[in-house]
């Protein structure tokens, strides 16, 4: 990105000066330097068009991880208040619908793991669906599924995929209000039939990691957290019913927008006003593949359980949290000091909330709600806490990974899959795939350095860093 | 799949897809080429079960996407993946055929394409033909 375009507010934060007889909102851009210079100057296109968009509050904001998405960059977070026309928009969430990671927190470490790291890794792999093409063994009816679109993890755990316990420590308690199973075609509906606990594929993962390091004791202790302790993080979303929903949305809302005014600079920000027929469709349907998501992870959680007890029968594998970073949410903010409801897209970022906030924990009240930064598979993943709004101008939100700076067809040409592999064996890192094409797209090297945006991330005000996860296994989707 | 036929762009975190032909359906159909290639090996498929399918369609970029989630959908509710493919126009009719296998779990593994996108949505008639483009998201 060429700097020279933004005007720089403080050493980890940017805005973009107005041109003459440019109208929109403000836009702001956190991170480094050093990290903003690595990115496409396509994202501050993307962002800028966002800002253009009718409704918004405030500025629309990149996170330190940003990269080039489709219509918002991912890594962008934008807010809009429905009473003032503001929008809903698919592009603005992604196909993904709810990606995001299960982080769970396990009684054993690295001493008591690491003689049984292949094994494990063995077992993990034969136990999870994972790839393209891999299905679960859960089997709903149309019927079945529909309860799952209203009651998320919840209706997991009920039918035994979990523990009550999970429920505290999942967004919503893992079950968002407001789906509207009849607003999901019967097509997306029919994709989900053998996708039900599932990874998927591209860049989602499971993976078993050592905390090699603590940032904040008094955090990590809330978390549950200690040097040499083993953690597991789920990185998964909505299956194939989400990327549905997502594709059913994405021709609607593109022509909704067109019918009812709504100026697109690029087609792909597709959205209709929060309060038209089209948007709240869209709400019930996202809110559904919501809710599908974490049922999903729900069930994955259960099945690492099972995984684990083979290896280690004494293993206890607890929801450290779950966190979503493709969503649109309905939150309350203070804006120039008044309460506002405002639908907050989080397109690749993460919600932050900071110490005292009611959606959160008891357990989480003095810390902060953790934030998960996955890294990729050999470097390493944080584990932060939200800060008090005072502190994060961003709704709230922080970055959701370190972010790609290199395309696929770049990372194809640089790696091959089976000697990425066995390098990262060296280091003590085992890696399962059922496609080395997609181990090569996913090399570590094609990622941004995790450190330095973690880094800038707590420097933004947007998060703390409280610890650090080494890879140590990881089943790649 | 001939190279002339379909091809690729770069995209950060997704992937460009390119579709060409003598005709707009022609392009239409490298640009499924193009996109099922990233899932799989198309050229060691066999041709064993057929979908065919319907949509309507005025605006032709919008086309070009409504044909490959259609067909994304299609192979998943099969679980299916496609190798050859076919399209016809009547006005805003457009009349969809693809053909493939089963998943095996054997079968040499891509990276699965969630869904085609309208970002860098393009389709043009050139002085070499008719070229079909957008974004996939995997």
């Amino acid at each position: 990105m060429d700097l020279s375009k933004l005007q720089q507010i403080d050493p980890y934060s940017w805005s973009v000066p107005l041109h003459a007889g440019e109208k929109r909102a403000p836009v702001r851009l956190f991170g480094s330097a050093p990290l903003l210079a690595t990115m496409d100057d396509k994202v501050l296109e993307q962002i800028v068009n966002v800002a253009c968009l009718p409704g918004l509050v405030g500025a629309a904001m990149t996170m330190p991880d940003a990269h080039w998405g489709y219509g918002f960059p991912i890594g962008g977070v934008a807010a809009f208040d429905a009473e003032q026309g503001g929008i809903i928009s698919a592009g603005g969430v992604g196909f993904d619908i709810s990606c995001g990671i299960r982080c769970l927190r396990s009684n054993l470490d690295s001493k008591a793991l690491l003689p049984h790291l292949e094994h494990l890794a063995d077992v993990l792999f034969r136990d999870i669906p994972a790839g393209m093409g891999e299905e679960g063994e859960l089997r709903l009816s149309p019927r079945e599924l529909d309860v799952v679109l209203q009651r998320g993890a919840e209706w997991a755990v009920q039918a035994g995929y979990g523990v009550a316990q999970d429920l505290e420590f999942i967004e919503e308690h893992g079950r968002v209000p407001g789906a509207v199973p009849e607003a999901v075609s019967d097509l997306a509906k029919k994709r989900q039939r053998g996708e039900m606990g599932t990874l998927g594929s591209g860049n989602h993962y499971l993976e078993v990691q050592i905390v090699e390091r603590i940032y904040d004791t008094s955090a990590a202790q809330a978390f549950g957290l200690a040097e040499g302790q083993i953690v597991v993080s789920i990185h998964c979303g909505s299956r194939g019913l989400g990327h549905q929903i997502g594709t059913d949305y994405l021709v609607t809302l593109a022509k909704a927008a067109s019918r009812l005014g709504v100026t697109l600079p690029d087609r792909e920000l597709a959205c209709a006003p929060i309060k038209s027929r089209e948007g709240q469709q869209y709400l019930g349907a996202m809110n559904a593949g919501i809710n599908c998501a974490l049922a999903n992870r729900q069930i994955l959680t259960h099945l690492t359980r099972s995984a684990f007890a083979r290896v280690f029968p004494q293993a206890m594998l607890e929801t450290l949290f779950d966190v979503s970073h493709n969503t649109c949410k309905a939150e309350q903010h203070v804006v120039d000091g008044q309460l506002r409801l405002l639908y907050v897209h989080r397109k690749g970022a993460t919600r932050a909330f900071g110490p005292g906030h009611p959606a959160l924990p008891q357990r989480y009240q003095q810390s902060g709600q953790p934030v998960i930064i996955g890294g990729s598979m050999g470097t390493g993943s944080y584990i932060l806490a939200g800060n008090p709004e005072s502190e994060n101008s961003a709704y709230a939100s922080a970055s959701h990974g370190a972010g790609r700076a290199m395309s696929r067809k770049q990372a194809l040409k640089h790696w091959n899959g089976r000697d990425l592999l066995d390098g990262l064996k060296r280091k003590g890192i085992l890696i399962r795939t059922r496609s080395m094409r997609g181990a090569a797209e996913e090399a570590p090297g094609a990622y941004k350095d995790v450190d330095l945006v973690a880094e800038a991330t707590e420097m933004a005000g947007l998060a703390r860093r409280v610890a650090f996860l080494r890879p140590c296994a990881c089943i790649k989707g | 799949m001939g190279t002339d036929t379909c091809g690729y762009f770069d995209h950060d975190a997704d992937i460009g897809i390119i579709g060409r032909g003598d005709t707009l359906e022609h392009a239409f159909e490298g640009a499924a080429q193009a996109m099922f290639a990233i899932m799989i090996d198309i050229a060691a498929l066999r041709p064993e079960i057929t979908v065919r399918f319907t949509f309507e369609e005025s605006d032709v970029e919008l086309a070009l996407v409504s044909w490959l989630n259609l067909l994304l959908a299609h192979a998943r509710e099969q679980q299916t993946v496609f190798s050859h493919f076919g399209l016809r126009r009547e006005g805003n009719r457009w009349h969809g055929e693809a053909s493939g296998q089963r998943w095996q779990r054997d079968m040499e593994r891509g990276v699965e394409v969630k869904g085609a996108t309208l970002t860098m949505l393009a389709v043009e008639q050139t002085p070499a033909g008719w070229e079909a483009r957008c974004i996939v998201d995997v």
